[in-house]
């Protein structure tokens, strides 16, 4: 076993043990953080499949963004263990339904025919100076440039829908106008008065 | 060298790499010591102060002393607190901030890894030091310190975007995402830097990377006028310690990247005759301090901006800013006027 292997059943240890604590774990929080680890050690799987691009990407986007704004809104939540228990019974059936499913579905298209290391061999070993962000970017562009722009496309218009959603403006809310702001002089808020000096009256001392 | 090598054998490059972080990480501790140092004094003079003076020559051991007294005194975790997150939480909050140097370079060849992808390496990291800061804030089972890690993580997200829109400037313009390489573009005096024909996003960029290390006038994560300290208020002795290297380390790398993707890194200003004997460490290490200079002329300036002000800023005003001159370069890049882009 070289270095590689083992690094690699390393990474794969952490990643099993950490999805699994996602959905063992009593707490949102810590099932949250369980996620950033397994999400973390995937980056490290993928580097190791020469993917950089891939790996710091996963990191950036997941880790860096998706996962602050889930731990952001589980943070919030009330946790109440009795609560999120109940029901477990009459959803198990439904449920196990949906995971033998998945499972299927995985073993077909992961099954060692399609799979196998005849078909996907191990990745090349590339030169230090060879730019694997370059490569993607060419790809991306040229080949696989329609499958590229539709998937703008569907991104561009959840967007829109997402922003579309926060429209509505409550009554009570209250609002500034930035620009408004600015704008104030002084004479809109102070009034300079000019005024003689008054003596105090003399019946106090 | 060859002596070393023989000596460790196998477990050669291992050692070495280690001896390099340890050369990148020790002076940059030191560096930051003397930077709350730095700071105190010139804020202290902007505001007709002296600032420390006491302990050593001028109060120059005055950060040492500061460290002392944190060592020694006792972490107290609250009764309330997930204790293994609580500990955890200042960890999380350094490590991405030491990590992030790994491939920053301090000379064409002194780099510790000069990976291809540092441009990118350097947005995830950098993007992975708010969950210190959450952490903290949730772990210690406080209402002050909750609602300083949710305002800090709104605001981190929020400038992270302009900052990696900033950045993809710097990738188009120097067409890689190397750090070497992109130094290596600005060649040629302080007009070839960067920070000229992108210079709206190398507004955005620095204005976003003082955000993003919760600086004032961004600090509203701390705003101690209305929630103490924010997110580390439970926190005491070296593990409060621990988030002000982080805050601090933070703040030299946000100066040291401003330096390598704006200013030209290690390229002297003027490319003639008595700028280009100073060697570039030199050069270099004279942006960073420029850089932190004006970190901490920020904070004596401005008051602090309120929240609705801070979220209008980074999403209203830099990401279009940030969006439109992307398109522009892009767009000048076509025409004949290309190269005063590259």
């Amino acid at each position: 076993m070289n270095f590689e292997t083992m690094v690699f059943y390393g990474f794969a240890a952490i990643l099993l043990f950490a999805g699994f604590r996602v959905i063992t774990t009593r707490n949102p929080v810590h099932a949250a953080l369980f996620l950033v680890l397994a999400f973390f050690t995937a980056a490290g799987i993928w580097l190791m499949l020469e993917a950089e691009f891939l790996a710091i990407t996963l990191v950036l986007v997941y880790v860096g963004a998706v996962m602050v704004l889930f731990l952001f809104v589980v943070m919030m939540l009330d946790i109440n263990l009795d609560r999120l228990r109940e029901g477990f019974w009459d959803y198990l059936p439904l449920a196990a339904f949906v995971a033998t499913m998945l499972v299927i579905e995985m073993a077909v298209v992961l099954g060692s025919r399609s799979f196998g290391l005849d078909i996907v061999p191990a990745p090349i070993q590339h030169a230090a100076d060879y730019s694997n962000t370059k490569e993607l970017g060419r790809l991306l562009y040229t080949d696989y440039v329609y499958p590229f722009e539709l998937a703008a496309v569907v991104l561009l218009v959840a967007i829109v829908a997402a922003i579309a959603l926060t429209m509505r403006r409550r009554k009570t809310s209250k609002y500034q106008d930035p620009a408004q702001q600015v704008n104030v002089k002084r004479a809109d808020r102070v009034r300079l008065v000019s005024m003689a000096a008054a003596q105090p009256s003399s019946t106090k001392s | 060298m060859a002596f070393l090598e023989n000596l460790f054998g196998g477990a050669w490059p291992l050692v070495w790499t280690l001896a390099k972080i340890i050369a990148i990480v020790g002076p940059m501790m030191l560096a930051v010591a003397y930077l709350t140092y730095a700071e105190r004094k010139v804020i202290g003079y902007m505001q007709v102060r002296i600032g420390p003076n006491r302990v050593g020559y001028k109060g120059l051991l005055q950060p040492i002393a500061d460290g002392i007294k944190l060592l020694m005194k006792e972490i107290i975790i609250p009764s309330g607190a997930n204790k293994i997150l609580f500990v955890l939480a200042p960890v999380l909050t350094i490590a991405p901030a030491l990590a992030a140097w790994a491939v920053i370079p301090f000379s064409p060849e002194l780099v510790l890894a000069n990976v291809d992808a540092g441009l990118l390496y350097i947005l995830a990291m950098t993007s992975v030091g708010v969950y210190g800061v959450i952490i903290a804030g949730w772990a210690s089972n406080s209402k002050y310190a909750f609602l300083g890690s949710l305002r800090s993580a709104a605001q981190i997200v929020s400038y992270e975007i302009a900052m990696g829109f900033a950045l993809v400037g710097v990738l188009m313009a120097a067409q890689s995402l190397n750090l070497v390489e992109i130094v290596k573009g600005q060649a040629g005096g302080m007009f070839s830097w960067y920070w000229l024909p992108l210079f709206p996003m190398f507004i955005v960029y620095l204005i976003a990377g003082v955000a993003e290390t919760n600086r004032a006038p961004f600090d509203v994560a701390e705003g101690e006028s209305e929630i103490v300290a924010g997110f580390h208020v439970e926190y005491s002795g070296m593990a409060f310690a621990v988030f002000f290297l982080a805050e601090y380390a933070n703040m030299i790398l946000i100066a040291a990247l401003t330096a390598l993707m704006f200013l030209g890194g290690w390229q002297p200003l003027f490319d003639i005759a008595p700028f280009n004997w100073i060697p570039g460490f030199v050069w270099l290490m004279f942006k960073i301090g420029f850089v932190l200079f004006l970190f901490l002329w920020f904070r004596a300036t401005f008051p602090r901006y309120r929240y609705d002000q801070i979220m209008r800023l980074g999403w209203k005003v830099f990401i279009p800013i940030t969006l439109v001159w992307l398109l522009f370069v892009g767009a000048m890049m076509q025409t004949r006027y290309g190269y005063l882009f590259h």
